[in-house]
């Protein structure tokens, strides 16, 4: 029997502001990381009542995040919106319930990607303002300098609000739908999850510390010690 | 020459306007409208106040093309601040505004995006590894984030407008010299550690499939290091997890 795929989508109004904020704070204002998923996503979970959730499925997304660096005009993905939406997604769901870490995942994932191209858009919107205020610029006025800046930071907080509200609304009913359908347990869902991220967080390090003398010395070790103490705590 | 004073009110609104430096920023001008619009408190200050022909001269200077790390461009602003005020000939202000920007990108993106960062990233998943309450592994990542960042922005905005176009001096400070290699070095340490006491502490009753996950994750490395510059891992994340869960749906 197929689950009810209509969901309510006034709920996602309060997170939609939350991602608004985060989405802002990955580029426009003020930078101080409250975007990166280990914030973002518990910060969700919070929201919906379940920070530890809203943790484990921020600490997956950070893995992934460890291989972004932020440069310049490079393209990159958009963690602050998208890990409210793997956030909320995962404290939706009941404890121990096989592939809610996996939809959470993927969704935050294809979120941050959509996420990506929005701040792409927002970038070319933000020449074009910035082509039309040319002449009072030139002219030396400081308020088209200011209002160019509020334009931009307000829209970049509308980007993020709308991309996290269409994002829960798109993902929630697959959520539903893949749950109610979804044929391995739990457990091999989770170890996949955990499996890409961490392959993806390994590589990331490794490639960052590729270019100092010794530094992979340094991460041999640092596994070493990790696995003695992942064996000690299991 | 003694350093010219500017009021605590200016500087704190420099730093507050500093915070939001990329909000316009685009592919035309990158930085420079957030330049003009973090010195404006201080523009203010030339002759001739707000529209006086000092300020407006300055301001149409100081918005055009500027690209910079973020944070680092703080010393930029003090600096520009400061040839302002001390009247400095236009045309050795475009040179300086046409040479810094290279150095203050190069030396920010590796020791605030390929160095702080992924160390207090790493700093956060060791607590999380080790138990610690969501709300101390946020706290031990954005106060251990925050103190560099707001510091180099403090610090960057106190040295530009000290020594003005001679700035260049500042980025041979130690920190800036030698950080770079150190911090990368904790890194890899601390993330060595993390990375395992974190997966681990995901992975849960998944724990039964640690031999599978340790395969699976050493193979993966390989793959998305072998990858590097052609394909990004947390894009074929995305198609490896779709394929799982359409698999699992329709099996």
């Amino acid at each position: 029997m197929m689950p009810e795929l209509v969901v309510d989508l006034l709920p996602f109004v309060p997170l939609a502001l939350l991602g608004a904020v985060l989405g802002l704070d990955a580029v426009s204002f003020p930078q101080a990381m409250i975007s990166r998923p280990i914030v973002a996503a518990t910060l969700a979970g919070t929201m919906l009542g379940h920070p530890m959730r809203g943790l484990a499925i921020g600490v997956a997304l950070e893995f992934f995040a460890l291989e972004v660096m932020p440069f310049g005009a490079s393209r990159y993905p958009e963690w602050g919106s998208a890990s409210v939406v793997g956030g909320s997604l995962f404290a939706l769901t009941a404890d121990n319930t096989a592939a809610a870490m996996t939809v959470a995942t993927l969704a935050a994932l294809v979120t941050a990607q959509v996420g990506g191209l929005s701040m792409v858009a927002l970038r070319r919107w933000n020449a074009m303002w910035a082509r039309r205020q040319q002449v009072s610029i030139a002219q030396g006025s400081g308020n088209a300098v200011v209002g160019l800046q509020l334009a931009g930071v307000t829209a970049d907080l509308v980007r993020g609000g709308i991309l996290t509200f269409l994002a829960l609304a798109v993902f929630e009913p697959l959520r539903i739908a893949v749950l109610a359908t979804f044929s391995f347990p739990g457990t091999l869902s989770r170890a996949v999850v955990v499996s890409t991220a961490s392959a993806v967080g390994l590589a990331a390090i490794w490639k960052v510390t590729s270019t100092t003398p010794g530094a992979r010395w340094w991460l041999a070790g640092g596994l070493g010690l990790g696995f003695a103490l992942a064996g000690g705590l299991g | 020459m003694s350093t010219p004073q500017l009021p605590w009110t200016t500087s704190a609104a420099i730093l507050v306007r500093m915070l939001g430096i990329q909000g316009a920023w685009n592919y035309e001008t990158m930085l420079g409208n957030g330049i003009a619009f973090a010195m404006e408190p201080a523009l203010r200050r030339l002759p001739g106040g707000r529209g006086g022909e000092a300020y407006r001269a300055a301001i149409t200077r100081h918005s055009g093309y500027f690209n910079a790390h973020p944070y680092l461009a703080a010393l930029a602003v003090g600096a520009l601040a400061r040839a302002e005020f001390d009247g400095v000939p236009a045309a050795q202000i475009e040179r300086f505004r046409a040479a810094a920007p290279g150095p203050l990108g190069s030396v920010g993106d590796r020791l605030i995006w390929a160095g702080w960062l992924p160390l207090c990233s790493s700093l956060a998943l060791l607590g999380f590894g080790l138990g610690l309450a969501p709300a101390g592994v946020v706290l031990l990542f954005l106060v251990s984030y925050n103190l560099g960042h707001l510091g180099l922005r403090i610090w960057g905005l106190h040295v530009g407008w000290r020594e003005g176009l001679r700035m260049a001096q500042a980025l041979g400070h130690p920190v800036l010299r030698h950080g770079p290699p150190h911090v990368a070095r904790a890194t890899a340490l601390v993330a060595g550690v993390a990375l395992p006491v974190a997966a681990q502490a995901i992975l849960g009753e998944g724990r039964v499939l640690l031999g599978g996950v340790l395969i699976a994750v050493t193979v993966g490395a390989l793959l998305v290091t072998r990858l590097a510059g052609k394909f990004e891992g947390w894009r074929l994340a995305i198609y490896v997890l779709a394929a799982f869960i359409l698999y699992s749906v329709v099996r």
